[in-house]
């Protein structure tokens, strides 16, 4: 198998103002590498403020890193430059938590669909036309729906207009930034099967950034867990979740809320 | 013992901008007992959250109450005077929401925030104003409430700003706290610690609850009773153990079943298909004969398009609509 992307040694810090003044420095990621191959799944967990959303806007080129490597198909892309950055970014899109805010709320489906197209300037408007109903099609919804708003779809749905839209220029790898978190039980179940089918179909790669261990365990071939800007622990979905090591990983497993429990952490005192 | 608070009959719905009538619950019943924490449990429209506001009349504009009671400290609720009605909500019976960043002030320190609820029902004077507040304060953040007290909200947390909600829900001391979706932008151990600041509320102050929620495993361990709705109908109630280890409606068991368990994993490394509810609920929303889940429902019979099922009662405490259990 030929890795799809390498991030070596990642370090991302931000400036942090408090209200004194002092300037203090928060490092989101403190030297993370990784490996993700062709047509697997990496899952990415962590508590909330571990670093999981900064890592995916590095990988999306929206951030760069103050040191480390990240290389996708042979090219760093935090050495490219702007023109060639361009050539990459199709290939690597994002998917958020909340679909209602990252769909624009005055379009309708179809000209959300065709924007990725229409910034690309290499089809034809009847193409384009074809490319979303197809879109459409292949992430479960009926082209009936191109004339609505995204206010006029259900959560899941708008889910799935999401996924479509991130399709349309093909990528090679999608990142999942907690992607399913805002959904319904039920709902998540549908996505996440429609997740597998396209990895099954179109060969897709993906990094799929949640804080649900069990969610990750089921898509994800790796897990890797992060804890304050690190990977803390790295390894097959299974032996993550068998024999975690790490405490950050068994605290996560610890905070999961399940079924079975027959009480929570003693009340607090 | 009765209910704190009771719900008979309640039928909610929607204008459209048609001025066509959409139901969102089509008669809803239970009661409350003092202490209790009831899990309401169902996906986007199902009627959820329009249970919650519609308790205290808070509904948006195009929503109308068209039918039901609900009855609280002797009073119906549906029938009281607004001045009534406003010497009840936020004092007697409180409300939480699901995005603390939306619901909090930006530019108002959280002791303020907390301050104000409690100068809005009650006029004890400024110091006692201020105790109570520092009281409260030093309940639900018992090691550093000055801290807390004195910050902006976004100097706080997710969990943080959370319990200030909770703190502003309970400064009045009320005997009913309805919250709706609480802990859906929090992470998992966030979560659980948010959980843990009510069941020790409920310990302390005897609050009964109506918590209300999409994910069932939030409940177990949790709620004494879960409430499943399903298209605006209460498809199944019962204790918390029962319904969550041995649920018996088909939607309720059907819905468990697409949640992956932590302890499964997929085994061998084979990529399995989670197991759905076929369908979508925006079908059931339709008004129609029949049971609300029939259109996705696997079991489904020919009676369950031809009428609605009543309730029936497995157990003393435990009852379901499902034509499967009528006798």
């Amino acid at each position: 198998m030929q890795p799809l992307l390498k991030a070596e040694s990642l370090v991302k810090r931000y400036a942090k103002r408090s209200l004194a003044g002092a300037r203090e420095e928060l490092l989101a990621l403190d030297g993370v590498s990784f490996t993700i191959f062709s047509g697997t799944t990496l899952a990415v967990v962590g508590e909330s403020g571990s670093g999981k959303s900064t890592l995916a806007s590095c990988l999306a080129c929206l951030e760069s890193p103050a040191a480390g490597n990240i290389w996708f198909e042979g090219k760093d892309l935090v050495k490219l430059g702007e023109r060639a950055c361009r050539q990459v970014r199709p290939q690597i899109q994002l998917i958020f938590q909340d679909p209602a805010s990252s769909l624009n709320p005055r379009w309708s489906v179809l000209e959300i669909l065709v924007e990725p197209l229409i910034l690309q300037r290499k089809f034809k408007r009847e193409e384009m036309k074809q490319r979303a109903n197809s879109l459409l099609e292949r992430v479960g919804l009926s082209p009936d729906i191109v004339g609505r708003l995204p206010t006029e779809l259900s959560g899941g749905q708008r889910q799935r207009l999401a996924i479509a839209r991130a399709l349309a220029l093909e990528p090679k790898l999608l990142i999942l930034d907690e992607a399913l978190s805002a959904l319904d039980c039920s709902v998540q179940a549908q996505i996440a099967n429609l997740l597998m089918e396209l990895q099954s179909s179109l060969g897709m790669t993906y990094l799929f950034i949640t804080h649900d261990l069990a969610m990750a365990a089921y898509l994800a071939d790796e897990i890797a867990v992060m804890n304050r800007g690190r990977i803390v622990e790295q390894g097959p979905a299974e032996k993550i979740l068998k024999q975690p090591q790490h405490e950050t990983t068994l605290r996560l497993l610890a905070a999961m809320p399940r079924i079975t429990r027959s009480a929570l952490p003693a009340v607090e005192q | 013992m009765t209910s704190v608070l009771e719900i008979q009959d309640l039928h909610v719905s929607y204008r459209s901008r048609e001025g066509v009538l959409c139901p969102a619950l089509n008669g809803v019943s239970f009661g409350l007992m003092p202490g209790e924490i009831m899990g309401v449990l169902g996906e986007s429209g199902s009627g959820k959250s329009t249970l919650a506001v519609s308790l205290v009349r808070l509904l948006p504009g195009n929503g109308e109450i068209t039918q039901g009671a609900v009855h609280f400290e002797g009073k119906d609720l549906l029938q009281a005077k607004p001045e009534e009605l406003q010497q009840i909500r936020g004092r007697r019976i409180s409300l939480i929401f699901q995005e603390p960043s939306l619901a909090l002030h930006p530019t108002m320190r959280a002791g303020e925030q907390v301050r104000q609820v409690l100068a809005a029902h009650s006029s004890p004077g400024k110091s006692a104003l201020n105790e109570r507040t520092r009281q409260v304060f030093a309940e639900i953040f018992p090691e550093e409430a000055n801290r807390i007290s004195r910050s902006y909200p976004h100097q706080l947390s997710g969990g943080q700003r959370q319990r200030v909600l909770i703190a502003q829900a309970i400064v009045c001391g009320p005997s009913v706290v309805i919250a709706d979706e609480p802990t859906a932008s929090l992470d998992p151990a966030t979560q659980m610690e948010i959980l843990g600041v009510f069941r020790t509320l409920r310990e302390r102050l005897g609050l009964a609850m109506i918590f209300i929620t999409h994910n069932p495993a939030l409940l177990s361990g949790f709620a004494d009773r879960v409430l499943v709705l399903y298209g605006g109908q209460v498809v199944e109630c019962g204790p918390a153990e029962t319904v969550l280890a041995s649920p018996r409606h088909p939607y309720t068991k059907a819905l468990f079943q697409s949640i992956p368990a932590v302890s499964e994993g997929r085994g061998n490394g084979r990529k399995t298909r989670l197991p759905v509810v076929p369908g979508d609920s925006s079908q059931s929303s339709l008004p129609r004969g029949g049971c609300p889940f029939e259109p996705r429902c696997t079991e489904r019979m020919n009676i369950c398009r031809e009428r609605e099922p009543e309730l029936v009662n497995l157990s003393e405490s435990h009852v379901v609509s499902c034509f499967k259990y009528e006798g």
